[in-house]
């Protein structure tokens, strides 16, 4: 059934070694600022969403939509083969060839905007599950409306929200496999040279594979130490979160 | 730089051609999914452990991998393991149809775990088995009560198709990439690609939220 001839040790044979480590390398780089930016976006969208100024709700809620209804890998080549086509022929070229790493950057931007849109719909759940009353409160003790939900409603929200937003920032770094369909050198794009020049994919392809499940990990472990820290008093916390 | 929509026109039996493929694939993996979850999201609330634990590891291993590297996975696997070359379209359903089992088990488990244990009970006590209860009681009510998740993961499926590119099947993001390539019209063929997954997933997302006010779930 199986004739194939495993070989493990091209793993970390030179260079192809190498190639994966610098993969996981761009890969988590990629990760963490498109986390970051997602995140900021995110709860800037996801504010907006429940305002009561409606040309800003109406914009959040287009937004959302828009960024959560096309594909990520359909909205990566827009902005990677479209968006440069509509600029004037002798900036396209400045735009590909002398911008460094022109794909990171526009991973970067077309992956936070895509899980911007994602992040927002969490804080909005996360917002609305925080009692009325609270922003009562806050107002009857003077506070102004910018300021009950800079200083209470929102850190409420964003600790409230920490578990799905858990899952977001797997979904991100998930996501960031897509940056090999237009040329980055993160970890998939690795695991697919090392295939192209040695045959053996499913060596390369199952390292990648052990690569996500670490990340993965530390991830979650992470994210549980942080809502751990961050805990609401009183309020029940996700069972192992605290182990 | 001015647009020239023709583009579309004239090459619209080839987007279209592309858009069935990517019609056919996600119908496959949705029916496919759908049915290794409902068996996977039982074995996850199984009481035997050699079930149990299994489904679980499936499940969490499943959630962990980026869905590009299931694909190129399954691409190198299938074949070593039937001994011959299969086409990019049989390998991408059969990934798919993993992949996605995963995360149709975890809605399945939800839906099955909302139904009052009284119901499986009351079945017991009337004389059906556990498959008869869980094929005439169970698993209705829990999709039922599931729908509004299930459409969402359908439409998850839907865009997720697009992914089959990587290994080279001609959907309907790469038909329009080879488009693309000849023509060099990439702002009006992304555009539209963008446009017709807009208009699918959106109306799809509508009848979700329909559903979900006239049945007044959560």
């Amino acid at each position: 059934m199986l004739n194939y001839d495993f070989k493990w040790s091209i793993l970390w044979t030179d260079p192809y070694g190498g190639w994966i480590l610098e993969g996981v390398a761009t890969t988590i780089k990629l990760g963490v600022l498109c986390c970051i930016f997602s995140m900021l976006l995110g709860i800037v969208i996801g504010t907006l969403r429940i305002t009561q100024f409606k040309p800003l709700r109406i914009f959040a809620e287009a937004y959302t939509e828009f960024f959560r209804d096309i594909p990520l890998l359909v909205q990566l080549f827009f902005w990677y083969f479209a968006v440069p086509s509509l600029l004037p022929e002798n900036m396209r070229t400045w735009v590909y060839q002398e911008i460094p790493d022109f794909e990171f950057w526009i991973v970067v931007v077309g992956l936070s905007l895509y899980s911007s849109s994602r992040v927002a719909e969490q804080i909005r759940a996360g917002i609305n599950s925080i009692s009325p009353d609270q922003f009562n409160a806050a107002l009857s003790t003077g506070f102004s409306h910018y300021q009950a939900y800079r200083y209470i409603i929102i850190p409420l929200a964003i600790r409230l929200v920490i578990p799905p937003l858990t899952t977001e920032i797997l979904t991100i770094f998930k996501n960031t496999a897509l940056a090999m369909t237009v040329g980055v050198l993160e970890t998939t794009f690795m695991s697919q040279q090392v295939e192209a020049y040695t045959f053996h994919g499913l060596e390369a392809t199952t390292a990648a594979c052990l690569i996500y499940m670490i990340i993965t990990l530390i991830v979650v472990g992470a994210m549980g130490r942080i809502e751990k820290r961050l805990a609401v008093p009183g309020l029940i916390i996700r069972k192992g979160a605290n182990s | 730089m001015n647009f020239e929509w023709q583009v579309i026109s004239n090459n619209f039996f080839f987007l279209m051609g592309g858009l069935v493929t990517t019609f056919e694939l996600a119908l496959i993996a949705i029916a496919g999914g759908l049915t290794l979850g409902i068996l996977v999201g039982m074995g996850r609330l199984s009481k035997f452990k050699f079930i149990y634990y299994p489904a679980t590891l499936f499940v969490n291993l499943m959630r962990t991998q980026p869905l590009i590297l299931v694909i190129f996975w399954f691409y190198f696997l299938v074949p070593l393991i039937i001994g011959r070359p299969i086409g990019g379209f049989t390998s991408a359903v059969i990934a798919f149809t993993i992949f996605e089992a995963s995360y149709f088990a975890e809605i399945i488990r939800a839906g099955i775990q909302s139904i009052s244990k009284g119901q499986m009970e009351a079945a017991y006590s009337s004389g059906f088995t556990y498959w008869q209860a869980m094929r005439y009681f169970i698993i209705p009510q829990a999709l039922k009560n599931m729908m509004p998740s299930l459409i969402t993961q359908a439409v998850v499926v839907f865009q997720d198709t697009s992914l089959a590119y990587v290994i080279g099947l001609r959907e309907f993001l790469r038909s329009a990439n080879i488009v693309d390539a000849r023509e060099m019209r990439s702002v009006e063929l992304y555009l539209f690609v963008g446009l017709v997954y807009f208009i699918v997933c959106f109306s799809m997302s509508r009848i979700c939220k329909k559903l979900e006010l006239k049945k007044g779930y959560a």
